[in-house]
């Protein structure tokens, strides 16, 4: 067992190494303990068009927060933007600031490549490379170069296991991921998002392409994740928010309307709008 | 009922409709016809293949009652004006301007692929892509005498001995024949690859050339396979280059600075020369014209087995 640590140590040191001068500039780290993410004064820009609107949010550590609002409201793009991922899109304009852990992720000298092996996602329709379970889940750690055979079985075998699919896949390694079914495909995603062993999983309706059972399979997967990890879910189905996360944050028209605990979310909205939105009065 | 439902009025479209299925229309005979119609032009291209094989073997089975198959294929000597019917110096030099293209054309238009899929801004795709794809537009003829009259004067200027015909300058100008042909279709099989792919190697902290190399690559490897042994198999059946630039010296050697022959080559040689109907001479274009068929047609199921066989299915 201890020798499983001691590798996994060594995975994060070759992931750490790759955004040392990150640290640099780095801004009284002590007092940011609680919080993964601090979002200040976000705005976002797709050529012309505003799609958020000065958004100010922390995120907590190990807690799953929730992300809903109607379709078009920015949930996905805010979540994109916390990976900078929504820069992949050539014409987005950001202002504002981002710090996760301290760091400020717009600076210039910031890695993406860091930020995106500490903060993984997770893809609303599952995308498996065309590969095999196994060389999947062993991606992550390779592109940071792990080439230890016996580190990267431990790795994947680990990581199938903390998403809860090692005992349906561990004779089918070898086999191609795009013959899974939807939720076994989902669920190596996950896994191939933990196998990097990040702090924050991003979710971007991770449940949406999936029939009922996945679902659930999947929360259940949530709940037991928030232990050791920071999730950010974004999700259109309200009973998915209230049944997983610990605060839920609403969104309209590329403003946050309401961020707070999720009971006190459903049960007391503070704002007209969050109370028509889940009342179901639209949306 | 809906009172906002017109039933009633002049308008019934019902009716229409059952009177036209009660005449005979010139559309309704067409219906039938056309694919009949469409059967026989899918059948005139069959077989024009199958009349084309059958002349090509008909011919050299006349050639190889003459001349033995054996022989044929084993023997060394090419001089089929002195009698001398032995193959191996054509395909030997078919073979060293194959190599030479393909050296030239692989790692070009995989490149030039990899950065117009890749790389290359919207707008310099725009601007890139068919100034290649015009380079496939050029005659043949005109890449012959560019190899003849510009790309060997300055291999001349590098390797002093090199003769005016070589192998060297015409397989080089066959290469940049088929660079489009392997950047278009290596680009269109990178296209193809879903973004969820990119994307998903990106979240897990990959930099732009690890998605490339170790994603995109992998995934559109089938089509890129099957692009480059296309274009090999262009690059064995191109004529007019190696006739002007090659030279017309059928001699069984791999150093690229001498004067060869190809199939090809000798085919327009002896179909073009004064060659009797009914000679040896003239039945052996038969003989080399299925030696090439066979060639190509080799090339062509490697590529279709190539292509299924490491398909990585997305």
């Amino acid at each position: 067992m201890n020798e499983t640590m001691e590798k996994q140590q060594k995975a994060n040191v070759a992931i750490e190494s790759k955004g040392k001068e990150n640290r640099e500039n780095k801004t009284n780290g002590a007092a940011e303990g609680n919080h993964v993410f601090e979002v200040e004064d976000l705005n976002l820009w797709y050529g012309s068009d505003q799609a958020l609107y000065e958004i100010n949010m922390q995120v907590p550590e190990r807690q799953v927060t929730a992300i809903i609002g109607p379709s078009g409201c920015g949930k996905s793009t805010f979540l994109k933007t916390l990976n900078r991922m929504v820069e992949m899109v050539p014409i987005v304009k950001t202002s504002g600031d981002i710090k996760y852990r301290g760091d400020h992720i717009f600076a210039n000298n910031f890695k993406q490549e860091y930020l995106r092996a500490k903060v993984g996602m997770v893809f609303q329709k599952p995308n498996p490379f065309p590969k095999s379970v196994y060389d999947n889940v062993a991606y992550g750690p390779r592109v940071h170069g792990i080439k230890d055979k016996k580190t990267l079985d431990q790795i994947v075998e680990k990581s199938l296991k903390d998403a809860a699919i090692w005992d349906e896949l561990k004779d089918r390694l070898n086999e191609n991921a795009y013959g899974l079914s939807g939720g076994q495909q989902q669920r190596v995603c996950i896994a191939r998002a933990l196998a990097v062993e990040p702090d924050v999983i991003l979710m971007d309706e991770p449940t949406s392409a999936l029939d009922p059972i996945s679902t659930a399979k999947v929360e259940e997967l949530v709940q037991e994740l928030k232990k050791k990890y920071s999730i950010i879910i974004v999700t259109h189905n309200m009973q998915q928010a209230a049944r997983i996360s610990d605060k839920t944050a609403f969104f309209l028209n590329g403003e946050l309307i309401e961020f707070a605990e999720t009971d006190n979310l459903f049960q007391n909205p503070q704002d007209k709008r969050t109370e028509d939105y889940i009342t179901g009065r639209f949306g | 009922m809906d009172k906002g439902l017109q039933t009633e009025g002049k308008l019934n479209v019902q009716n229409m409709i059952e009177k036209r299925m009660q005449t005979k229309t010139l559309g309704q005979s067409l219906e039938k016809i056309v694919p009949w119609f469409l059967l026989l032009c899918a059948i005139v291209s069959v077989l024009t293949t199958v009349g084309i094989l059958f002349t090509l073997l008909r011919e050299s089975i006349g050639f190889f009652s003459e001349v033995s198959i054996i022989d044929f294929y084993t023997g060394t000597e090419w001089s089929p004006w002195s009698g001398s019917f032995g193959v191996a110096p054509l395909i030997g030099g078919t073979l060293l301007i194959t190599l030479i293209a393909t050296i030239t054309a692989v790692p070009l238009g995989l490149m030039a692929a990899i950065f117009l899929s890749e790389y290359a801004s919207d707008k310099a795709r725009r601007i890139i892509k068919p100034i290649l794809e015009v380079l496939a537009g050029i005659p043949t003829v005109v890449y012959g005498y560019f190899a003849l009259t510009f790309v060997t004067p300055i291999f001349q200027a590098i390797i002093p001995d090199l003769g005016i015909f070589n192998a060297l300058s015409g397989g080089f100008v066959v290469g940049v024949m088929i660079i489009p042909m392997v950047a278009s279709l290596s680009e269109d099989a990178m296209n193809s690859v879903p973004n969820a792919l990119r994307e998903g190697a990106y979240g897990l902290g990959a930099t732009k050339h690890e998605v490339v190399f170790k994603v995109v690559l992998p995934a559109a490897f089938s089509g890129i396979v099957a692009s480059i042994v296309l274009a090999i198999s262009r690059a064995i059946g191109e004529t007019m280059i190696v006739t002007i630039a090659a030279g017309a010296t059928p001699s069984l050697t791999f150093n690229p600075t001498d004067s060869i022959q190809t199939m090809t080559a000798f085919i327009v040689q002896a179909a073009t020369g004064d060659t009797s109907f009914g000679s040896t001479i003239y039945y052996s274009l038969y003989a080399v014209g299925i030696t090439l068929f066979i060639f190509t047609l080799g090339m062509n199921l490697i590529a279709q087995y190539i292509s299924r066989k490491f398909r990585e299915e997305y």
